[in-house]
């Protein structure tokens, strides 16, 4: 890789764009299995967010690291296994450092190794590029994940409990939506944001038309 | 015998691993587009899930005992090369699948529906027997609410739908109804 090319700024278009233009939820659609059944409470969706991100980081490292070693045919293998190592890692560490949310979130700490973005990064991103971006991009993308699922997490127990990260916002007369708190909740939630953000899209890509006729 | 039927139609139904735990959404959105394909793609996945059910419970019972910090990633391991031996056959056996099928059939490796099985089946500590049963009445689930999905979204596609729900919001809020509607199978086992 040439030199001039390790300028800060392509590094910060790299971190960037996980955030907001690639998010990986939002935009790419990725990963959603772990994300959608987890994120019934804002406290559960970032901790979810930060093993995700942490194993993601990880492997990027390793994976970015190992990328002249390992012989094309194995590669998907070998990184399912760096991932794995490293979701065992995060599994521990929950259990000893926060026992209760360890507890509520089961299995699907375990799960983290099929969650699709990881694999993808590493496949699209990590096994490509040197170490140094490989860990900005890691890191941005797991930003964007762990802030998607936090703003899932967060509408989800604002409308189903009517409390954030455990605290009553609403007074006693607020009825909880129950529906939001079960599985079709984070569908329905999930594809109104969605809604959301095409509405946005479409108004923007319509008013820069408009400028464009106009000039 | 009735623990059984209870544990089939249990991850089949009331606790179907699509629409209640999320498992396997990739492929649920990805290949829902074509109804025969996606029975096809539930197929494959049922059988997958059996041989990594039963690959699981051998683990568990006769290697993992001294080991057990290793079980993910042995886990994980017999599932990458069953879905390595799947893909081999189905190329062999028809082309025309393979082809439909395409990126989705490796990507069944990372089907969380089938690491879902293997580890749901450790945490609730069930047999081979009822392992196996577990797994089926997973895959049935599985293919059940993919077809069904198929089916739907084959009628959308020709309707009148405005350009801002299309997509991906849309398809979520079809899951989403799918799962209120698969909601209802809970109370299915209540009054026994």
């Amino acid at each position: 890789m040439a030199a001039d090319e390790k300028s800060p700024d392509r590094l910060y278009q790299e971190f960037v764009k996980g955030i907001w233009k690639e998010n990986p939820i939002f935009v790419q659609v990725l990963g959603m299995c772990p994300m959608l059944a987890v994120t019934n409470t804002a406290i559960n969706a970032l901790a979810m967010g930060a093993a995700t991100a942490f194993v993601l980081i990880g492997s990027s490292f390793l994976v970015s690291l190992l990328r002249k070693f390992v012989p094309k045919e194995v590669r998907i293998s070998t990184y399912i296994v760096i991932i794995a190592t490293f979701v065992t890692a995060a599994d521990f560490l929950l259990q000893a450092t926060v026992p209760d949310i360890h507890r509520e979130l089961g299995a699907f700490i375990s799960l983290i190794v099929v969650n699709c973005l990881i694999l993808g990064r590493q496949e699209a991103f990590a096994s490509r590029n040197s170490v140094g971006y490989a860990v900005v991009d890691a890191v941005g993308m797991g930003i964007g994940f762990a802030l998607a699922l936090f703003m899932l997490g967060s509408a989800r127990e604002i409308v189903g409990f009517g409390s954030f990260f455990g605290m009553p916002l609403f007074g006693p007369n607020y009825e909880p939506w129950v529906v939001m708190i079960l599985p079709p909740g984070g569908f329905l939630m999930l594809g109104m944001i969605l809604l959301v953000m095409n509405w946005f899209q479409q108004r923007k890509s319509r008013s820069r038309e408009m400028m464009e006729k106009a000039a | 015998m009735m623990d059984l039927v209870w544990i089939f139609f249990g991850a089949a139904l009331v606790n179907n691993f699509t629409l209640s735990y999320f498992l396997g959404l990739c492929p649920f959105f990805g290949v829902s587009s074509r109804l025969d394909v996606a029975v096809r793609l539930g197929l494959a996945s049922t059988f997958v899930m059996l041989i990594a059910s039963t690959g699981a419970w051998f683990l568990n019972s006769y290697v993992l005992v001294s080991a057990p910090y290793l079980r993910l990633i042995s886990f994980i391991v017999v599932i990458a090369s069953t879905v390595q031996f799947v893909e081999m056959v189905v190329k062999k056996a028809s082309p025309a699948l393979f082809q439909a099928l395409g990126i989705f059939l490796p990507l069944i490796t990372t089907n969380c529906a089938i690491l879902g099985v293997a580890l749901f089946q450790t945490n609730r500590g069930y047999g081979l027997a009822e392992g196996l049963v577990f797994a089926f009445g997973a895959g049935v689930g599985f293919t059940l609410a993919l077809s069904l999905m198929a089916g739907m979204r084959e009628e959308v596609e020709l309707s009148d739908i405005p350009s801002v729900v299309r997509g991906t919001a849309l398809n979520l809020l079809i899951a989403g109804v799918l799962s209120l509607a698969f909601m209802g199978f809970a109370g299915l086992f209540s009054g026994m």
